[in-house]
């Protein structure tokens, strides 16, 4: 069954303590070419079927109203993948 | 063993019965939702009913407000927190019937902790909480000062008046853009501001707000925490004897019955 992938990130304005957190974990396990972390969210919303495009409409009205909050996210992606 | 009908478990209620044994002081009636997952609205009503005013219990799938005079979105973990605090909450059909009334700038709505959140989300409150910057959940008497005095919450509080309540949350980081920001203090509109080390790395050390009409107030740290003296923040008098929060429930009321609302 098809999937649409939502990915949400924090806005490059807000701080990302989790992010940063990441960050500073990755040198101590030998991981020492990454100068930042950024962590977002990423959905997989399955549909039965196929996909048309009032469904990808849908999509991109939840992936604004509900999976991310306009203050301090951006929906970054909204795309169709096949089969898992 | 023969198979037998397993015995019916006594049934707990999901929402408490807040009417029982209460002497309300006055007319006032104070809405308190509960949303699955909500943690402190016992204490809310408790709080309201201290402070002199009937609680009245209301259920997040509900979408009647009743005779209400005023609502309280209580703390907890609504919905587990999943996705974003408050963000499955806010679109509850009870949040629908409160943004609705709130909006008209009458209805005098608390949010508390994940009251507050839940709030942002919907709009009905500027900015957004994130993540606190230490990344730990934090649990400890905060010291406050009230910065408005204006609001239907905070009427009975001085100009600037420090007091202790109880701090508990992991998401308690206010953020909104620079623009939010300039405007909440230049209408004065940031009710609480935190004292001393900021708990979370709040912006401006926020620690609630209101709206521009100053009948929704929104803050992270438990007023109705510190409501009875043995159970709140510890204070000059004794340990746990703090019982700064009581006044915001004390301001409603007052706000209530002085404005014929609750007569």
């Amino acid at each position: 069954m098809p999937r649409i992938v939502v990915e949400v990130m924090p806005k490059p304005e807000i701080l990302d303590p989790q992010g940063k957190a990441i960050a500073s974990a990755l040198p101590h396990l030998g991981f020492d070419g990454f100068s930042g972390v950024r962590q977002g969210r990423r959905f997989e919303l399955t549909v039965e079927g196929e996909v048309t495009e009032g469904i990808l409409e849908q999509a991109r009205r939840a992936a604004e109203d509900l999976l991310s909050n306009p203050v301090i996210e951006d929906v970054v992606d909204v795309r169709v993948e096949g089969d898992a | 063993m023969s198979p037998q009908t397993p015995p019916t478990p006594a049934e707990t209620p999901l929402i408490g019965d807040y009417a029982e044994s209460s002497a309300a002081l006055t007319g006032a009636r104070i809405g308190v939702v509960t949303f699955p997952g909500t943690l402190d609205d016992r204490d809310a009503a408790r709080a309201v009913r201290l402070a002199g005013g009937t609680a009245v219990a209301l259920w997040h799938a509900d979408d009647d407000l009743g005779d209400v005079d005023a609502v309280i979105v209580p703390g907890g973990f609504s919905y587990g927190d999943y996705l974003r605090a408050g963000a499955i909450s806010r679109f509850a059909p009870m949040m629908t019937s409160i943004a609705r009334e709130a909006q008209t700038g009458t209805l005098p709505v608390l949010g508390i902790c994940n009251g507050f959140q839940i709030l942002t989300e919907a709009h009905l409150l500027p900015g957004s909480m994130i993540r606190n910057d230490h990344l730990k959940f934090r649990c400890a008497d905060q010291v406050l000062r009230v910065e408005n005095t204006s609001t239907a919450w905070t009427s009975q509080y001085t100009d600037d008046e420090l007091i202790t309540v109880v701090l508990k949350n992991q998401d308690g980081r206010y953020v909104a853009d620079e623009e939010t920001l300039t405007r909440l203090e230049e209408e004065g509109r940031v009710v609480f501001r935190y004292v001393g080390s900021n708990p979370n790395g709040s912006r401006n050390d926020i620690a609630g707000i209101t709206n521009a009409a100053g009948n929704i107030v929104g803050l992270m740290p438990h007023p109705e925490h510190a409501v009875e003296a043995g159970y709140g923040p510890d204070d000059a008098v004794g340990m746990r004897a703090g019982t700064d929060g009581l006044t915001v429930f004390t301001s409603v009321i007052s706000s209530l019955t002085s404005s014929g609302a609750a007569l």
